[in-house]
């Protein structure tokens, strides 16, 4: 860090060492977000093909294909991967756009809720299906 | 002084004089390079793909209830309506995914010259029609 770098002088030394930003936890949800981002990639291509076979079909040919355990576990990693990259990616959007606080912490609080509640009916039905 | 802010803006010039500093200019006075389009278009996608998860839960769930109920999901689809917003879900999923592909690129340090990420952008954005429409002319063909 150079002598006559004035931008940081207002960060204490722990929170400089710790590593924290203004959202108070570091690198984590930059880092997590990415994580889902690379787990994603396959498994969207994964996805679209899987879809692209079953446009038009009728409904017990869903069944049978969530029904095979290669197609229940990659869809329920899809799910929580999805809902999870969602819930953080969101929440960045409202973090940068929301300023009033109480409406930002109502947002996220909102946001979070929905993809734990949709997430859930995702895995439950797939399930339901499946076993 | 309204706003305390506003002692940020106070300065002399070379004369001694008191002057209130310029500000540099807001977003939309730029031209629009294309490489900040397709930054927020990364964002608008994502917020976009995010509604649209809202067909996938709805999809499983009628799957899991009964026929009826898949009837249903099945008939909403494939209204006129129901296709706007799968054809919306298609095109931003693939920009956000060939972009999302960019940014972790861009994690690991790579492509930060202006040619590269310029190139990059249009990359990302003829890949995302030239997938989509794939898909969807696969998709209608099965339909």
């Amino acid at each position: 860090m150079p002598e006559n770098s004035e931008v940081d002088i207002l960060r204490s030394p722990l929170g400089r060492a710790r590593g924290l930003g203004s959202a108070h936890a570091g690198f984590h949800h930059w880092w997590i977000e990415r994580v889902g981002a690379v787990a994603l990639v396959p498994l969207t291509i994964w996805f679209i093909v899987a879809l692209l076979r079953l446009v038009g079909a009728p409904h017990q040919a869903v069944i049978d294909w969530l029904r095979s355990p290669v197609s229940m576990v990659l869809m329920l990693l899809l799910i929580v991967t999805t809902f999870h990259h969602f819930s953080l990616g969101v929440q960045s959007v409202l973090d940068d756009y929301v300023h009033q606080p109480t409406m930002k912490l109502w947002s996220v609080l909102a946001i979070k809720a929905a993809c734990v509640v949709l997430a859930l009916l995702c895995i439950v039905s797939v399930l339901k299906i499946g076993l | 002084m309204k706003d305390v802010r506003d002692a940020l803006m106070a300065a002399r010039n070379s004369d001694g004089k008191l002057v209130r500093r310029p500000l540099s200019p807001h977003l939309q006075i730029y031209r629009w390079p294309i490489t900040m389009a397709t930054s927020i278009l990364h964002r608008v996608t994502g917020c976009a793909v995010a509604v649209g998860t809202l067909l996938l839960t709805w999809w499983l769930v009628a799957a899991a209830t009964s026929d009826q109920a898949f009837d249903t999901v099945q008939w909403f689809i494939g209204s006129p309506v129901g296709l706007f917003c799968l054809f919306g879900w298609t095109v931003t999923l693939v920009y956000h995914f060939f972009n999302g592909i960019r940014h972790l690129a861009w994690d690991v340090g790579l492509g930060f010259e202006k040619q590269e990420y310029v190139l990059s952008s249009w990359s990302v954005i003829i890949a995302t029609v030239i997938c989509s429409a794939l898909i969807w002319v696969v998709g209608l063909i099965a339909w």
